[in-house]
């Protein structure tokens, strides 16, 4: 039992790491699932702090008043991972904003179904259901 | 100067990929951007060389050694890569000037170059590096950018496709990760070649088997692995055609290139065999993939999928390669990461001369192009036989050494299989014959003429290089036998 709440940082990170890789699935909301994103890759974060903690121990600074250290280095690793996420959840949130503006929605299956809708028209097109399958290059770019 | 090649690789298209903001003439720009791929490329000639005379090139960041500092190490492996990634790069740029002019609006080219070189910056980091964190850092750049590059197509289904690729890319990158943390907490190290030596003390602990676990899964995600490539055919259809020649013919081989390095150089193959069934799991997998993505490929309307769900049952034969697990197997996955790259990187340069005169890439409207773009079409359908594995073509070579590998493993259900799914590339590949020579026009084709010099030469380059590399073998074979050889510990590290 001692293990089991003496290990309580990894029970926190799996626990973080569940919920966020729940809400990336179960969420139809593209908004929601960029938190969820961010929750799954803090946990990670967190992983990497506690590795590097040692109970008692402070900033390696050289002084008298100080002997035990954390290893600093998971921290500067876990800066640089930081860096990457806000970039992830920055570039998510404007391709999310564009997907408003080009489909009117951020829920997911709304945007499939008109996913599917554009993917339908194609495939009448090509079969020859359209009326208009003779089309010139210039009015396909239109 | 010369000593600096490994890093100066890296480093030039990571400062050209801002320079390009900084230059603002959209036509300046282009040149620009071939100027600093094509250094790039030269280097990597060079690097090669420098392996080939020397062995293994080991470079310390700062002059720090290697344990505490950044290291890069070039074997033949890596330098072998770094040649083909940044030789396509330059290859697929020229034909961009023309392409992207038309695909983009002019106040995106800017952006669009300084993706792409942040893209070809990340792929040629993940090649060069020796640290386990590298790894994850120049995964990320090359992701990001690549993100950016899909977002930039014209469809809007092309955010979608950029949308879904940053979910699934993100986890896959935080599983690998969540890998090297977990490893680094074992050897206290983040060196490739320290961890080699350290990981045997310790890996019969859990640690190391979760942080092995999380590892595949993360990289398998990255060369969208079978059942995990959902993001792959919709980000290649929709992204700019010279986005997708660049990616479809680099970005997977450089994940293939990491699962390879980590399972064989750091792991151990004899760790992996026996902590999981591995290469069982690769041989299902990957044929399952070969079959269901070939299928898929089929079915599809559009050229630019059609060619994307190919990719993806061409990493189902890279992965079985690697489930052979013999030396010769091995080279095989090696070869035909090289020989993808020239037939996928031919074909998807072609598609991008055709949405450049027909703006679209719909099976139906290419109905009659042969006549129309003898030379566009006579390059897909080289391309295309490539794909199949007709002899004279490079996809005859690996398919050649692949069927060698699993004869000599004596694996003969596996070896009809895998020519049986050449039937299916087949049908695919006749599909788009039938279309573009024996179907009367559906378009009015009146004004559409053949795509212009600047790219049909990186084009029938490309398609050139098919046939040559598949008549004349010794360099691509022996590289990655060499290579192969290396990373199963026989010569030594790389000598």
């Amino acid at each position: 039992m001692d293990s089991f709440i003496g290990l309580y940082n990894y029970w926190i990170v799996c626990l973080l790491m569940g919920i966020g890789f729940y809400i990336v699935i179960a969420h139809e909301n593209l908004i929601k699932k960029l938190i969820g994103l961010t929750i799954f890759q803090t946990a990670v974060f967190y992983l990497y702090i506690s590795m590097g903690k040692i109970s008692g121990g402070t900033a390696p600074i050289l002084d008298d008043k100080w002997q035990l250290y954390s290893n600093p280095l998971p921290h500067v690793l876990i800066l640089t991972a930081i860096v990457v996420g806000i970039a992830t959840t920055a570039l998510g949130l404007a391709l999310v904003v564009r997907i408003q503006e080009a489909y009117g929605s951020i829920e997911e299956h709304e945007i499939q179904q008109q996913n599917a809708q554009d993917q339908l028209e194609c495939q009448l097109e090509a079969y020859g259901f359209k009326k208009n399958h003779i089309l010139s290059p210039k009015s396909l770019e239109e | 100067m010369s000593y600096h090649y490994p890093v100066l690789q890296v480093i030039i298209p990571l400062i050209g990929a801002p320079l390009c903001l900084l230059l603002q003439i959209p036509r300046l720009v282009g040149l620009f951007a071939i100027v600093v791929s094509g250094a790039a490329f030269l280097i990597s000639c060079g690097l090669l060389s420098q392996v080939a005379a020397n062995g293994v090139l080991v470079y310390e960041l700062g002059g720090w050694a290697a344990p505490w500092g950044i290291e890069y190490r070039i074997d033949y492996l890596n330098s072998y890569l770094l040649l083909l990634v940044s030789g396509i790069s330059t290859v697929v740029l020229v034909a961009a000037q023309s392409s992207i002019k038309r695909e983009l609006p002019e106040n995106r080219h800017t952006y669009f170059y300084s993706a792409y070189l942040l893209c070809l910056t990340g792929l040629l980091g993940i090649l060069a590096t020796g640290d386990a964190f590298n790894v994850f850092v120049f995964l990320e750049i090359s992701a990001l950018s690549s993100y950016t590059l899909i977002a930039l197509g014209t469809d809007r289904r092309a955010l979608t496709a950029s949308y879904q690729y940053l979910i699934m890319g993100t986890i896959g990158a935080t599983f690998i990760i969540i890998g090297v943390g977990l490893m680094y907490m074992m050897t206290g190290t983040l060196n490739m070649y320290d961890l080699a030596e350290r990981l045997p003390e310790v890996n019969h602990s859990r640690t190391v088997l979760s942080a092995f676990g999380f590892f595949i899964v993360g990289v398998c995600l990255k060369l969208a692995l079978f059942p995990l490539h959902l993001w792959l055919p919709n980000a290649y259809a929709f992204a700019p055609s010279i986005a997708t020649a660049f990616l479809a013919a680099t970005s997977t081989k450089v994940a293939v290139y990491v699962l390879i390095r980590y399972v064989f150089s750091i792991f151990g193959i004899d760790y992996v065999d026996s902590v999981l069934p591995l290469k069982a799991i690769f041989l299902v997998l990957g044929l399952v993939g070969i079959f269901a993505a070939s299928v898929s490929a089929i079915y599809q309307l559009n050229i630019k999928r059609l060619f994307a769900y190919s990719s993806v049952a061409q990493i189902g034969y890279m992965i079985l390669g690697l489930a052979i697990g013999t030396k010769l197997g091995l080279a095989a996955t090696l070869l035909h990461m090289f020989n993808h790259a020239l037939m996928k990187g031919a074909l998807f340069l072609a598609i991008g001369s055709i949405v450049f005169r027909i703006n679209s890439s719909q099976l139906n409207h290419l109905a009659g192009l042969g006549r129309k773009m003898p030379w566009t079409m006579a390059a897909i359908v080289i391309g295309g036989l490539s794909l199949v594995g007709v002899p004279l073509t490079v996809g005859f070579v690996s398919k050649w050494y692949l069927v060698l590998a699993l004869l000599e493993k004596g694996w003969w259900v596996v070896t009809v299989l895998v020519l049986l799914s050449s039937l299916l590339a087949l049908i695919y590949v006749w599909r788009i014959v039938e279309w573009v020579y024996f179907t009367p026009p559906r378009i009015i084709l009146d004004d559409v003429r053949e795509a212009p010099l600047s790219q049909l030469i990186p084009v029938w380059l490309l398609v050139l290089a098919n046939i040559y590399f598949g008549l004349d073998t010794s360099l691509t074979v022996g590289v990655s036998k060499l290579a192969a050889e290396a990373l199963f510990g026989l010569l030594g590290a790389g000598h």
